[in-house]
This record gives C-alpha cells, sequence and structure tokens, in this order.
C-alpha cells in the first residue's frame, strides 16, 4: 500500500512474530518431507496450502501445489467435474495467499499458470481484480495480472482503455494505469483500430488529458512519465531513417598514400591519407538498426566491380543493431579517378530495433581520386610528433569554392524531404506543447516543467531545422540546463550532459559557426603533413560529445580542456586519424572503448586526465571486464600474451591498446602512467613511435 | 402512544435538571447531564422528538409553523392559584417563524404521501465528515441509532440556471471541465500551500501577518482569479455574508479561519469509505439527530414526557431563585437546574409587581434577537434539477442572483433514498440570511424562479396574518409563473417536457435567529443560518459548561471509546449507505 507509514514493532507483535515463526517452521519441516517424498495427497495438499496461507512467499509450496495438480490430471478417475473442482480450490488458495499480502510474485504467477490450465472463470477474475485494485490501484502485479486476464479473455482495448481512465479519474496519481494506457494505446495504433487510425488524431487528445494531471499537480511524476511518452510518440517517425553518410553526396574524395599533396585543387576536408587501401563508407542513421549489408545496400563503382562489402555495426555493444555502420572499400594502387553510387534500402532488410521497416530508399554517389604512392616520405611522417600547441594551430580561412562537408551535408538530410507534409502535425503539436509549458513555467518554477520544455525546443528545433537552417532556440534551451543545474544539483550531470549536446548541435548547425572551429595545424619543425585541418572544440567545459553526424569528416579533433568523463558516440568518426583528449575527467581505460572501432587512429593524447584515481570507475554504466562477454571472448584468443605476467596487471589497457595502430601517444598527467605501465604500453603497441614526448626505438 | 392517559403524574417529582423542548442542543445537554449521572427530566410540549430541529410529515409542517408564528394565548389560570412558598411566572411561547407562505399545487399527489415525508423543519443542513457534529456523535455512540449518506457534489449557481461543479478536491480538479490549466494550477498550489501549512511543512508556512488578514485579501495576494475566489469563500468555506463588501459584512472571514474552514473541508473528503465527498446527510431526515441523542440520554436514565406542556415557573418568594416548573397537568416538579427551549417566554402576572429580587433579573430574561433573520424554503418536485444526481448542494454565492444579493444563498436537493420523500420525488432545502423577511423572501424566489417552473397557484394554505405579509416578492413570483405557463406546456404535478422541474408544493418562512443564554434561566439557541452544526455544539457545550462546571462533557470511557486506532479501516464507525 503506498503512502502508510511504517510503524515501528510493538513488543507484542515482537511475540506474534515469534509465535508464527515457531508455526510455519514446524509447517514447513513436514511439507518439506511431503515434497521430497512426492507425497500428493489431500492431507498433504491442504498443509502446504496452510504454510501459503502464512507465508505466501513460499516459491516451493506454490511449485509443490503445480506438481500436486499435474500429478492428479494424469490420474485415471479425473473427469471434467473433479478438475474444476481442483482447480477452483487453487484459486482459492491463490486467493487467500493474496488477502496476507498482494504483493506476492508467487501467489499472482500460481494464478496465472492455473488459468493457463484452461479454467473457465474468467469473469471472476475481472471482479477479483476489481477488488484488488480498490485496495491499492497502484498495484503493478494487479495491473500485470488485469492485462494477462483481459488478454485471455479477448476483451476489447476500447473496454480496458476505458477502465484506465475511471482509475485515472479516481486518482491521476498512478503511474500503473497512465503506462497500461500507453500499452493499450500503442496496440490500437498499431492495429489501426477505428478511430485510432493515425496518431495524429489520437495523440492530440492525449495531450489535453495529461495536461489536467500535469497542470494541476506539476509535482507529480506519473504525468510527467505519461508526457515524456507522448513527446516520444510526437518525435519518433517509425520507420528508420539515413541522416548522414561519408563520403557526402557529390563530393570530391582525394585519397593519398603519402603526405604530398601535389598542389592540387582539392580541399583539405576531403583529402584523406590511407595505409590499407581502403577507404571506409559510413552510413549514419536516425535510430538503431539491423540489416545492413551487401544486398540492402549496393555499390556501384568501377574498381569494386562485384559490389560485395562487408558492413559492420558500430557499436560498443556486441549487438547486430547500430545506429551507425561502416564498410571500408578497396581501390586500386594505381592511379585512379571513379564515381561511386552507394544505393540504401531499394531492397527491403534494415529494419529498426522496434521492428518497423527501413523505406526511403536513397542513393548518394560522389568521386574518388586515388593519388601514388612514395614510400620514403610515408616513414618520415609517422617519425613526426603532433604538438597540441596554440601556436600550431592557424586559423582556417575556406575559400568560398571550397567543398566544405557540412555544406552538402545539408543536401543530405535526406529525412525531411520524404514527409515533410504528414510530419507537420508533429512540428505543430510540438509548438504547442512549448507555448503550453512556457506557460506553465510563467506561474511557477518547476524543474521538471524547464527539462520538457528544453526537451520539446530541442525536439522542435531539430525537426524544422533544415528549412529554418538555424537553431531557433538553443540560446533558450542552454539557459533553461544553466537553470536546472543550479535548481536540482542531484541532476547537475545529466543537465550538464544535455547542455553539452546542445552546444554541439548549435556549433555543427551552419557551415559559418563550424569554420570557427576548425583551424590549420602547421608546426614549425614539420612539413610532411600536409596541413592538415583540425577541428578544435577545447575550452567549451563539454561533460559529453555528440553531433557526429555532422563529424563524419573530422580527422583531426582536439577536445582537450573539456569535462569528458565519455567518448561515447566517438565511434562514428571513422575518419579520426588524431584525437586531443588531454585535460578532461576521463577515469577509466575502459571509457576509451569507442576508440577500438576508430581503424585510422595514430595520435591518441589522453594527457592530464583521472584515470587509475579510482579503482572503480563509477561514472560509467557498463565497465567491460575479463568476466563480461564481450571483452572474456576476445582476451581468450590470445591467452599467449597475456600470460606475459606484466601485461596481467594492466588487461585493460592490453585489450583497449593492442588493437589500435597508434604512433603517439600521450598519458602523462594520470594516476595509473608510471614506469611499468608504460612499459607495459610499448610491449602492447609495438606500432607506437612515441609515449610522452619520448622517441621509442 | 395514543393509548397513554393525558397527563400520568410524573414520579419522582425531583430532579436535577429539567429540559423542556427536545431540539438538538437540549437533547445534546439531556444526554450529556445523564451520563454525568445527573437526574434529568426531559419535557416537550410537541408529539414529537425535534421542536425546532425535527423532521416532519407534510401535513404536519404548516401546523408546526404556525403554531410558533403567532403571539401566545393569554396566560391561563396558573398564575391565579397562588402557591404559599413560590411566585408563578407563566411561560408562553413567543412568536419565531414569521411570513409563513405555503403553496400547493398537486394536492391530491401530496395528500397521498403525506406521511411518506419527512421535511426538515431547519434547513438546509448537512455533516461535513470530519466535523465537531461527526465527533461528537462518534464519541456518545449515538451513531449507532443513526444512518447516514454521501452528499453527491457541490456546485455554484448562477442566475441563468447554470450549476458549476465545485472542484473542491485534487481529483475533482483534474476531471473538471470549466476550469483552465492556469486555473487548475492556481487552485491546487493553492489547496497545497494550505495543506502544507498544516503539515507544519516548514517552506510553505502563511504568515502570521497573512493569517491575520482578511482571507479574501490572502486569496487576492495569491492571484486567484474570482471565479476561484468565490468558489472557496462561499462553496469550500460556506461564507454567507459578501466578503468583498466591508459595508456588508462588518466582521470578515480571517485567513486563520478560512484555512480552518478549508482543512476542515480537506479532512472530510476521504474520511470514510463509502462517502465520496465531504458532506453526509442522515437516513429520514436532520430530526433523526435529536432523537438519537434524546435515546443516548435515556439509555442513561434520563425520563422522557412527550406532549407536556409546561405552564408557569416556581419561583422562590423571597430570594427570586428558581425552583421548579408546573405542569399543564397541573403536577408541580422541582429541579436545580432548568433549560429552555428558546421559544418560550416569562411573563410577569399582570397587576402584581415583582418582587424586589425577581426585578432584578427580570430585564435580562428577555429574547434576543439581533441576529437577524433567515428565510428557509422547502420545495417538493418530481424532477431532480440535475438529472443524473440526486442529492447535492448549490452555493449562490452574493451577487450572483442580483447586485443587491448580499448574502450566500444555499440549496440542497434530497432525494428519495434518504428517506425524506416519496420515490421518484425531491426536495430542497433553500436559505438566506437577510435583515427582513421581504429581503430574504426575495432571494429564495430567485432561486426558485431560475431552477423551477412555478405553475399558478390552485390552493394557497398561508394562514391569515402571513398572507398579508406576503406582497411584493409574492406577486414577483406570481408574474414569473404566468410568463413561464405560457410558454412552456403546462402540466401541473409533471414535468415540462424540457428545462425546469415543476414545483409541486413550496414553503416559505422567515425564522428568528437567537442565541441561547445563560441567565436567571439558561435557554438553548436557535438553528442557526450555518450548513452545519459545528456552531450550535459549540454554544451547546458552552451552556453545559455553565450550569455543570464540576462535569465533564461527555467523558471518554473505556466502553465508549471510540477512537480510531488508525488501522486503515476507513474510520468505520459511522454507518453509511453505499
Amino acid at each position: 500500500m503506498h503512502g502508510r507509514p511504517r510503524k515501528a514493532p510493538k513488543p507484542e507483535d515482537e511475540a506474534a512474530s515469534t509465535a508464527k515463526a515457531q508455526k510455519l517452521r514446524a509447517l514447513q519441516s513436514q511439507f518439506f518431507s511431503f515434497h521430497h517424498d512426492k507425497i500428493y495427497t489431500k492431507e498433504a495438499v491442504e498443509l502446504s496450502a496452510k504454510l501459503l496461507e502464512i507465508n505466501p512467499e513460499s516459491y516451493t509450496a506454490w511449485n509443490y501445489r503445480k506438481l500436486a495438480v499435474e500429478h492428479y490430471l494424469s490420474q485415471p478417475e479425473c473427469n471434467p467435474d473433479s478438475v474444476k473442482s481442483v482447480l477452483d480450490d487453487e484459486l482459492r488458495v491463490v486467493e487467500s495467499a493474496l488477502r496476507q499480502n498482494f504483493k506476492s510474485y508467487g501467489a499472482w504467477h500460481h494464478r496465472k499458470w492455473v488459468l493457463s490450465k484452461g479454467h473457465s472463470s474468467i469473469n471472476h477474475e475481472l471482479r477479483l481484480l476489481d477488488k484488488f485494485q480498490k485496495a491499492d490501484s497502484r498495484n503493478f502485479h494487479a495491473w500485470n495480472y488485469r492485462r494477462f486476464v483481459a488478454h485471455l479473455m479477448n476483451r476489447s482495448e476500447h473496454d480496458e482503455l476505458k477502465y484506465t481512465e475511471d482509475m485515472i479519474y479516481t486518482n491521476f496519481s498512478n503511474y500503473s494505469a497512465w503506462h497500461n494506457r500507453s500499452v493499450l494505446l500503442s496496440a490500437l495504433l498499431e492495429k489501426k483500430a477505428e478511430g485510432f487510425l493515425l496518431k495524429e488524431n489520437v495523440l492530440p487528445e492525449e495531450y489535453e488529458f495529461i495536461h489536467q494531471a500535469i497542470f494541476t499537480d506539476p509535482d507529480d511524476q506519473s504525468g510527467w512519465f505519461y508526457n515524456l511518452w507522448l513527446l516520444d510518440q510526437t518525435v519518433t517517425t517509425d520507420s528508420p531513417l539515413l541522416v548522414s553518410t561519408w563520403p557526402t553526396h557529390g563530393s570530391d574524395v582525394l585519397i593519398l598514400r603519402d603526405g604530398c599533396q601535389n598542389g592540387s585543387s582539392f580541399s583539405p576536408f576531403t583529402t584523406l591519407h590511407s595505409e590499407s587501401g581502403s577507404f571506409p563508407i559510413v552510413l549514419y542513421f536516425n535510430q538503431p538498426v539491423e540489416g545492413v549489408n551487401s544486398s540492402t545496400v549496393t555499390i556501384e563503382c568501377g574498381f569494386n566491380k562485384n559490389g560485395y562489402l562487408l558492413w559492420e555495426p558500430l557499436s560498443v555493444s556486441n549487438s547486430q543493431a547500430a545506429q551507425v555502420w561502416v564498410a571500408h572499400l578497396k581501390f586500386p594502387t594505381s592511379e585512379l579517378d571513379s564515381s561511386v553510387e552507394v544505393s540504401v534500402g531499394h531492397s527491403k532488410g534494415i529494419i529498426s530495433t522496434r521492428g518497423f521497416q527501413y523505406c526511403h530508399p536513397s542513393s548518394f554517389s560522389f568521386n574518388v581520386h586515388v593519388q601514388p604512392v612514395e614510400k620514403d616520405s610515408f616513414q618520415v611522417s609517422v617519425a613526426e610528433s603532433i604538438l597540441w600547441r596554440e601556436e600550431n594551430f592557424k586559423v582556417y580561412s575556406a575559400q568560398s569554392e571550397e567543398s566544405i562537408p557540412i555544406a552538402t551535408f545539408d543536401q543530405l538530410c535526406i529525412k525531411d524531404g520524404h514527409d515533410s507534409t504528414a510530419s507537420n502535425w508533429r512540428t505543430e503539436a510540438l509548438a504547442k506543447e512549448v507555448e503550453c509549458f512556457r506557460e506553465l513555467l510563467s506561474l511557477m518554477d518547476c524543474k521538471i516543467g524547464k527539462l520538457t520544455l528544453a526537451r520539446l525546443l530541442t525536439a522542435y528545433d531539430a525537426m524544422s531545422f533544415p528549412f529554418a537552417n538555424k537553431l531557433v532556440h538553443s540560446e533558450e534551451v542552454l539557459k533553461l540546463y544553466n537553470d536546472l543545474m543550479k535548481l536540482d544539483p542531484t541532476h547537475h550531470r545529466y543537465y550538464k550532459d544535455e547542455h553539452s549536446l546542445v552546444v554541439l548541435q548549435k556549433m555543427t548547425s551552419s557551415k559559418e559557426s563550424l569554420l570557427q572551429h576548425c583551424f590549420q595545424y602547421k608546426d614549425s619543425v614539420s612539413s610532411v603533413i600536409a596541413n592538415p585541418i583540425c577541428l578544435r572544440l577545447n575550452n567549451l567545459s563539454l561533460s559529453r560529445i555528440g553531433a557526429f553526424e555532422k563529424l563524419l569528416w573530422v580527422q583531426m579533433l582536439d577536445l582537450s580542456h573539456n569535462e569528458l568523463q565519455s567518448i561515447e558516440g566517438l565511434e562514428a568518426m571513422q575518419l579520426l586519424s588524431c584525437l586531443g583528449l588531454g585535460h578532461n575527467k576521463l577515469r577509466s581505460i575502459t571509457a576509451l572503448e569507442p576508440l577500438r572501432k576508430l581503424k585510422s587512429l595514430r595520435v591518441l593524447d589522453i594527457s592530464y586526465n583521472q584515470i587509475g584515481d579510482h579503482s572503480i570507475d563509477t561514472t560509467r554504466y557498463l565497465c567491460s571486464s575479463p568476466l563480461s562477454h564481450s571483452v572474456g571472448s576476445e582476451l581468450n584468443t590470445d591467452e599467449t600474451v597475456i600470460s606475459d605476467a606484466a601485461l596481467v596487471n594492466y588487461w585493460e589497457a592490453f585489450y583497449m591498446f593492442k588493437d589500435l595502430k597508434l604512433n603517439q601517444l600521450d598519458i602523462v598527467g594520470n594516476t595509473i602512467a608510471d614506469e611499468k605501465f608504460k612499459s607495459a604500453l610499448v610491449k602492447i603497441m609495438p606500432t607506437l613511435k612515441r609515449l610522452d614526448d619520448e622517441l621509442l626505438n | 402512544m395514543d393509548d397513554i392517559p393525558p397527563y400520568p403524574p410524573i414520579d419522582p417529582t425531583t430532579f436535577d435538571l429539567i429540559v423542556i423542548g427536545t431540539g438538538l442542543p437540549e437533547s445534546i445537554i439531556a444526554a450529556a447531564a445523564s451520563t454525568a449521572s445527573k437526574s434529568v427530566l426531559h419535557l416537550d410540549p410537541n408529539p414529537f422528538y425535534g421542536s425546532h430541529f425535527s423532521s416532519l410529515p407534510l401535513a404536519d409542517l404548516p401546523s408546526f409553523l404556525s403554531s410558533h408564528s403567532t403571539s401566545p394565548s393569554p396566560p391561563g389560570s396558573a398564575s391565579s392559584d397562588e402557591h404559599h412558598d413560590f411566585s408563578l411566572l407563566d411561560l408562553s411561547t413567543r412568536p419565531l417563524y414569521s411570513s409563513i407562505d405555503i403553496s400547493s399545487f398537486s394536492p391530491d399527489l401530496l395528500d397521498q404521501y403525506s406521511r411518506k415525508f419527512n421535511l426538515d423543519v431547519a434547513g438546509p443542513r448537512v455533516f461535513f465528515c470530519a466535523d465537531k457534529s461527526i465527533e461528537l456523535i462518534l464519541n456518545t455512540g449515538a451513531n449507532q441509532y443513526m444512518e447516514f449518506k454521501s452528499i453527491d457534489a457541490t456546485f455554484v449557481g448562477d442566475n441563468k440556471g447554470n450549476l458549476l461543479n465545485v472542484p473542491d478536491s485534487r481529483a475533482a480538479i483534474f476531471k473538471d471541465k470549466s476550469l483552465g490549466l492556469m486555473e487548475k494550477n492556481l487552485l491546487m498550489r493553492f489547496f497545497k500551500l494550505v495543506q502544507g501549512h498544516f503539515a507544519g511543512e516548514q517552506d510553505v508556512k502563511i504568515s502570521d501577518e497573512d493569517l491575520q488578514s482578511p482571507f479574501v485579501d490572502f486569496l487576492n495576494k495569491m492571484g486567484l482569479p474570482p471565479k476561484i475566489k468565490s468558489f472557496i469563500l462561499y462553496a469550500i468555506a460556506m461564507e454567507d455574508y459578501d466578503q468583498e463588501d466591508t459595508g456588508v459584512c462588518g466582521d470578515l472571514l480571517k485567513t486563520k479561519d478560512g484555512i480552518n474552514q478549508l482543512a476542515l473541508y480537506n479532512a472530510s473528503i476521504g474520511r470514510f469509505q463509502n462517502a465520496s465527498g465531504a458532506l453526509l446527510y442522515p437516513i429520514y431526515g436532520q430530526g433523526e439527530l435529536s432523537q438519537a441523542f434524546c435515546r443516548r440520554a435515556a439509555v442513561k436514565g434520563c425520563t422522557y414526557v412527550l406532549r407536556m406542556p409546561v405552564t408557569a415557573l416556581l419561583v422562590d418568594k423571597d430570594t427570586g431563585c428558581y425552583k421548579g416548573v408546573r405542569l399543564t397537568s397541573g403536577q408541580d416538579i422541582f429541579s436545580q437546574k432548568l433549560i429552555l427551549d428558546p421559544t418560550f417566554k416569562v411573563t410577569l402576572p399582570s397587576g402584581s409587581s415583582p418582587s424586589p429580587p425577581l426585578q432584578a433579573k427580570f430585564p435580562f430574561f428577555s429574547p434576543k434577537d439581533d441576529r437577524g433573520k433567515i428565510v428557509r424554503g422547502i420545495c417538493i418536485t418530481k424532477a431532480s434539477l440535475k438529472p443524473d444526481m440526486s442529492n447535492f448542494l448549490v452555493v449562490y454565492p452574493p451577487r450572483s442572483m442580483f447586485p443587491e444579493q448580499v448574502t450566500s444563498i444555499r440549496l440542497l436537493q434530497i432525494a428519495s433514498n434518504l428517506a425524506v420523500c416519496p420515490p421518484g420525488m425531491f426536495v430542497l432545502y433553500i436559505s438566506a440570511l437577510c435583515n427582513d423577511d421581504d429581503q430574504g423572501k426575495k432571494l429564495i424566489h430567485a432561486v426558485m424562479n431560475t431552477l423551477l417552473t412555478v405553475p399558478p397557484p390552485i390552493n394557497s394554505e398561508s394562514n391569515a396574518s402571513a398572507q398579508s405579509e406576503t406582497t411584493e416578492s409574492g406577486c414577483a413570483a406570481q408574474d414569473e409563473t404566468a410568463e413561464s405557463s405560457s410558454t412552456g406546456p403546462s402540466d401541473p404535478g409533471g414535468d415540462p417536457g424540457e428545462g425546469k422541474p415543476t414545483l409541486l408544493w413550496s414553503a416559505l418562512y422567515s425564522q428568528e435567529l437567537t442565541l441561547g443564554q445563560v441567565d436567571f434561566i439558561c435557554s438553548t439557541p436557535m438553528p442557526d443560518g450555518k450548513l452545519n452544526y459545528d456552531d450550535l455544539i459549540d454554544a451547546t457545550v458552552k451552556l453545559f459548561k455553565e450550569i455543570y462546571p464540576e462535569d465533564e462533557f461527555f467523558p471518554q470511557t473505556s466502553s465508549e471509546n471510540h477512537e480510531h486506532d488508525g488501522d486503515g479501516d476507513g474510520d468505520g464507525d459511522v454507518s453509511l449507505e453505499t
């Protein structure tokens, strides 16, 4: 029951509970002996009922009763009448157990089991449920069971929807009722039942309904949860969309196998060095999808005749679904000019994790130019070091004609071209919500109201972005998150993360704003690496990074002097070769896991973080360890290496770095970075040329 | 009762306390005194319990009202019969009701069912589930003799006949269709503020300055719009006088008292499991309450004699002190203390000058009626004012009917499921405070004309004295009637095809508001203008303390201990019909 204070036990209560325990012990030992000897006599079965009446949590007793029923049903003398009476008995036992504790999992489960035996007292079940739900309308066991019974008796969703409405009118602080409502509405919408054909007709009424609850009592959580569900229903399109790719549509990609640029007219944004004879093609969807392969994504180009490509999901978990997919297209060693066309989703098979088909077939094409190799100069270049010094970065002034990926990116917002009319209602619904919650906030200071408004504005901007070409509300959203950080310090980190994402979205929203963060790297000694473009997102007090869909082109990224604790999502940046993460708040080697997916990464700076400060990284949701599935399986294949005593202590580092082909690593300023660790690193990464400014042999 | 001989002698002849009249305050005092082991004789000239708090059959109501509307018959012969030890002071009644106006539009139908009516003389009246009267009923065990039912809803009415739901709880605010989102938010936040204040939450304390300020100012300060202010002041705090007109309402409700009313209302909702709202009504009418306390008193040894008028008081010749009473039967009964129902007055024997001690006391023993009047109306219809609802309260806040309306008008509809009328009929109780009868009647007529179709009169039972007083307002009502009967189909007794229920019978009367007094003789208060009994109970407790300062008012004994142990059984001590 809700809202009832627990009372301290009185002496007489304690005496009573001692007596109860005494009685239970006696019953229990007798029961176990019956159970052990498989005795299912009337007397024995009654004993289990007595036991359950006192202690409904006794799972063994419930299971014993199931066995007893099965035993009885297998007897030759049983007939429909006697079966009915046996099952009725079971229901009675469950009922009295539920009276004792109506949150007993075992009892509810036993009841389901009895009903699944084909017992036909379903109307009685609904009456019983009404009684239990009256006693505690928020008992989720009862709601769960209600769904089970409603399904079993084929009760219409309409009737059940009406029932949730009645329960909500009695007390709207009933998350179970709101939840059931969302389940029923989803089912009705999916079925396209009469009156539930279109979301755009159903959702506005639901918004209206939930506003009554939220405005009446903004402190009640259940209404906000339901509102969040509605918002999700409004924003997410059912079928997945392709949001971004690399290379972008219509771009010219120059691939060099050395550092000389030959004075070509190609943009530094799309000039790429490749050692492996292949370059990545990246597909970025708006939600995780499965089924990206060479039949759902076809490719046409002069040099890959059979069109086969191996597509890999880019996700840190080993799931087969991912938002970002990558394939590596091999190119010939000779000089080459060729166009490539990639077609996505022309044959079915790309499916979102929620089960919706990708249904917006689209294609993009680009030109590839490969320049011949000069081995020697390449060797020199890797020995050079990248110095993340301020003076090495020069403001980059782009030539107006230059094909900056961000500019072509706008054309790649494939999603909205498809159903801009169909999503009109979504924009309208969001606009209405925005107005509504602005009004609420004008009346009172309400944390969750501010959070909701921030989410609404972000969603609204994202939805209207390609047309508005600007994030109209980002300043307001940033202010809301700033307020929230002050108002609600408990959840400071979450707000900070959201704030960071908005900052990044704002920065990447236009070519102009992005160019302000593009610099040309030019150090005094080196001339070999041909002045690459570096995106500098340093000193922004970011705690999280995002907007990856607009940063797929980045090869050199400076994220130093931020407050990053995680680099989740960075695996999408497949072209990344130099990454600066110095002076952040990374707390463990495993926090670097996304880097394992970055095959081109050569230079990494993780100096001055907090790696090794804490034995357990509490900031990470999932801590990989050799015991967990993903890591363990890989480690086993390398038993010989791990047997090296020096490495055993650094299994995390081994796991993280062994597949990276780093040339340069800066790790100074972390607790973990002692001499032993550094020598272990050298062992793990034979490719390493430079560690903390020291040239290795 | 009919086979009891007219005046059986009462034995013994000496009591600790004699109580005359079986109205609620008298009945409570009789029960409290009996419980405190006093010997009590409880007399009533009427053949029924309840006096001015009774519920009467349809046929009996007019005669009861008119018997208390005329000046008493000239003193009887009692005064001439001189006693050698005592002076005799004649006891007579004084008129309490005036402007009695009774109209029947369907006499046959009503005659047939007369005995099936239990009409409250002092309506409209209800209990709040958590008010003092319910506490008293529970503490004294009087609940064993009564059954209650929940009033379904409260509405605020306007002069166009609309009834607006009063959003009086969290669930009601959520469900309400007429409030905007902002209004819902403001109102609920105000409720929470009050709840938080009482719960002692540090950050939601209402300041002392605000507590002492007028409630209406505080509501303004909280930014509540006029509609919501009106809900709170008149339909939840149940204020009588216009709070925004200091000229009319010299004594504005203070925030402190206003929020206490809100707390009472809030505590009432959900107190009993079967009661959906805040208000209760007893099955068989309000007369049950007095009767329940009389039964309580009888169990504790109180002697009851009904139909026994008292003709005179016996007063010590020398000291002028009260000694006893002389009954109609001629018997003299003696007691230490006497409690009188407020209708009685003492007349000095004409010609003879009272003894000096008596003269000294006499000026105080005169009725005090500076409290104004209340006009009450009872209407009977065959259709509910709200088609889907039987029992509900409607409040017309000041100025909701017309600009000159300075007091709230309250209307209570009770259906046959509360056993106050035959099946298919409804009783409406209406009341309004006023300074004079005409002003009050105008208010009651305004409500009647807004909500009901009043057919042309068939037969007026108004008594002669009252008829002369029914002037302006009566005519206004008839004009209205003519108008509505020309537009709508006239079907006396039935209902017009659409809209308003048709009036079958009505009684309008004005009642004086007198306070109880503790002087030479103690007398109890008349039914007041409030919606519940709490003020009357306060006055009654005070009166008991005056006469028995040494005794506890219904001490808690183990057998009568109805304290709730908070086991969550829904405080099921009051029996509620579902």
